[in-house]
């Protein structure tokens, strides 16, 4: 299986050590990803702003950066969710098809792909678990409240198989952070509101960790933790789960 | 102050913390309500399929679906009016009044009413208006419009009822108690079906089958209206059809619930026939409904029920309130019905969403919410509402991301630059709305493409 590693723009230049964790659990699972330097964005940025037609380079850049790999992981649900919902607007030649169907979220790649359900080792702090609205919803990677009451999801039982790790049971399992892109900008008052919100829920609820499987949803909240100065420390999920075994 | 878009008159609303809080906590409080109430029907997720299939189908037939109710409503003794605008409307209501030499019109919920903003047209022709939904009738009183669509007065506090009450009603100041406020509204409120001539009501669903029209309401203050007034006229837009009267349990099963976590309304009544010696009216109104069922990407936002259930889960509409959205029909289905009403005046509501998704969960017709709100967001941008400096951005951002050497390039200086510039710079609210409430990210000094090219050689891509 040629697996390639797509880093989201964002995470490339603010994050690089989500990219390096993924990139070496990946190869402690025995996977090598390759890195294509060539990659940017999957242009989300622009489209979710109403200029779907300006991104449709990027869309194409992307295709044709990743289409001779059989997995494109990426360590973000709302990347995979838009490559995969929204690069509908391109002429679906097999190469958009084959690069649409093969990004994959890193978590679902680690569960559904390799077969993976447990990871080794203790992480012994109480976690909260942030769910990413596109990798949630849009991705069906956890349960929505919305359906039924039952929480699941790969990466909180990747997460509960740790031991000693004691997972945070919010007042609201999964509402959105606010962080929606352009939205943290455009609509600032209401995001930053809704971050606060989304924050105080853990603090509320005893979270020393904050997690989850977004970095856009966690920079932002980040963002909120570190100007309120929380006692909180983010993390992406992979930095957990790279850093204990 | 002018608040032309969805974000300044959100940003008003949400500087007052607590209020902001308590309105947030009321509604997600209904939510939860309704997800009791789902959990428990085992069947729920059935429903919702067979409600929006039963739409669809409906929706896809609506020209035949008109003409058979128009006909058995005809056959039952109902006078059918077909309305194309608000104008029509309002003046076939008038008409009916006038005819009957009437003045004094009670009225239930009807958010279609709301949208032909038909009080003001009648009380302009001299005509005493009374709406009588508790709701309704504190925010007329206020002379505020509905900032939700089943609870049209969830903006308000007791306190601020009985400041109202205190004004027009002639209650006791400082009262604040829900019980006695309520039993002053229903004092008053009583005279005013007793001397009701005529009543006007919504409609939630009309059986095309059966040229029966329905309405469901929890106070019974539209059975109340009809029973004592002469004359009764029912207003429905062209998309509150279903074919036939088995159908309606779907959607009597699945509104109360979404709405509010009842598992049925308090009132459901079935209007078929006038009684012995009274008149009933249906007025069937498009008012743009025929364009929006024009357009593929949008026509399935006709299916909706007006139950609000998208209101109460959105995130947005919680923290910014009902009268943020500047449209009859506040939140996210609203936000997808106004463009298609008036695309420069609400431009901005197709981005007063995360596209979280929520909306679209909780939909009893499965509505894809929030994936018209991106597609309005494209049209919008398509038509320039998007501000010509963001737009020239997005061009000059779509070339720099195509292109590998650009995007490291423009990558390194942006973190040398936050490097290096002084935080109070940085964090500059009046340029860097992102700073307002939030830290940027602390500027690593390598990317991870920097990091990637020094550990290994570059791999063929």
């Amino acid at each position: 299986m040629k697996v390639a590693l797509f880093v989201p723009c964002y995470v490339d230049q603010f994050y690089p050590q989500v990219g390096i964790a993924t990139l070496q659990l990946l190869g402690k699972l025995g996977i090598t990803a390759a890195y294509p330097p060539g990659q940017t964005c999957c242009g989300q940025p622009l489209a979710n702003s109403g200029c779907e037609r300006d991104a449709l380079p990027i869309y194409r850049h992307f295709v044709e950066t990743f289409q001779d790999y059989d997995a494109v992981v990426v360590p973000s649900g709302s990347c995979v969710y838009h490559v995969r919902k929204h690069f509908d607007k391109l002429e679906q030649t097999p190469a958009v098809q084959r690069v649409r169907a093969n990004t994959v979220d890193l978590i679902d790649f680690i569960v559904d792909k390799l077969g993976i359900t447990t990871l080794p080792g203790a992480y012994p702090h109480k976690v909260g678990l942030h769910l990413s609205c596109h990798g949630q919803r849009g991705l069906h990677q956890a349960n929505e409240s919305e359906v039924t009451p039952v929480r699941d999801g790969h990466l909180r039982r990747l997460l509960a198989g740790l031991d000693g790790i004691e997972l945070t049971e919010l007042d609201r399992n999964d509402e959105c952070c606010g962080f929606g892109g352009t939205f943290c900008v455009s609509e600032a008052a209401i995001s930053g509101r809704m971050g606060h919100d989304r924050v105080q829920d853990h603090l509320r609820n005893g979270t020393q960790v904050l997690t989850g499987g977004d970095m856009s949803c966690l920079m932002h909240l980040q963002g909120i933790v570190r100007r309120q100065k929380l006692p909180m420390k983010v993390l992406h999920a992979v930095e957990i789960l790279n850093g204990i075994s | 102050m002018s608040y032309r878009t969805h974000a300044s008159r959100a940003e008003a609303f949400v500087l007052d913390h607590e209020r902001t809080s308590w309105h947030d906590e009321t509604l997600w409080f209904v939510r939860q309500k309704r997800d009791k109430a789902v959990y428990a029907v085992p069947e729920f997720q059935e429903l919702r399929n067979l409600a929006s299939a039963i739409k669809d189908h409906t929706l896809s037939q609506l020209d035949f679906y008109l003409e058979q109710f128009e006909a058995a409503a005809l056959a039952n003794g109902v006078r059918v009016h077909w309305a194309a605008d608000a104008a029509e409307h309002n003046a076939i209501v008038l008409d009916i009044i006038r005819a009957r030499g009437a003045t004094r019109v009670v009225k239930s919920k009807s958010m279609l009413t709301e949208e032909c903003h038909l009080n003001p047209y009648l009380i302009e022709h001299g005509l005493e208006v009374i709406d009588t939904d508790l709701g309704e009738r504190i925010i007329q009183l206020r002379d505020e419009p509905p900032s939700h669509l089943v609870l049209p007065a969830i903006h308000l506090k007791k306190e601020d009822v009985g400041e109202t009450f205190f004004k027009h009603l002639g209650t006791a100041e400082g009262l604040t108690d829900p019980q006695q406020l309520t039993e002053a509204a229903r004092q008053h409120l009583r005279a005013k079906f007793l001397a009701g001539e005529v009543a006007l009501t919504g409609v939630n669903f009309a059986i095309a089958e059966t040229g029966s029209v329905v309405v469901c309401t929890n106070e019974g203050n539209a059975d109340l209206g009809v029973n004592l007034a002469p004359v009764h006229i029912a207003s429905m837009g062209i998309e509150k059809l279903i074919p036939r009267l088995q159908d309606l349990g779907v959607f009597t099963r699945l509104l109360a619930r979404s709405a509010t976590g009842q598992p049925v309304t308090t009132y459901t009544a079935h209007y078929t026939r006038p009684a012995e010696g009274r008149e009933m009216h249906v007025i069937i109104v498009d008012n743009g409904r025929t364009k929006q069922l024009g357009r593929p990407d949008f026509r399935a936002s006709l299916k909706c029920i007006r139950c609000g259930a998208c209101m109460n889960t959105c995130p947005v509409y919680r923290r910014s309130g009902g009268h943020s959205y500047d449209f009859t029909v506040p939140g996210p289905i609203g936000s997808i019905l106004s463009p298609n009403i008036d695309l420069k005046k609400h431009s901005t509501l197709p981005f007063a969403s995360t596209l979280c998704g929520s909306c679209t969960d909780v939909c009893p017709v499965k509505i894809d919410i929030h994936t018209q709100l991106y597609k309005w967001r494209q049209i919008v941008a398509e038509a320039n509402g998007l501000l010509v400096a963001k737009k020239l951005g997005m061009q000059f951002m779509g070339r720099l991301l195509a292109s590998p050497a650009a995007f490291k390039l423009s990558g390194q200086l942006a973190r040398r630059g936050l490097r290096l510039l002084p935080h109070a710079l940085s964090h500059n609210q009046a340029v860097n709305a992102w700073a307002i409430a939030r830290e940027l990210p602390e500027p690593p000094k390598q990317s991870f493409r920097d990091w990637y090219a020094q550990q290994a050689p570059t791999p063929s891509a």
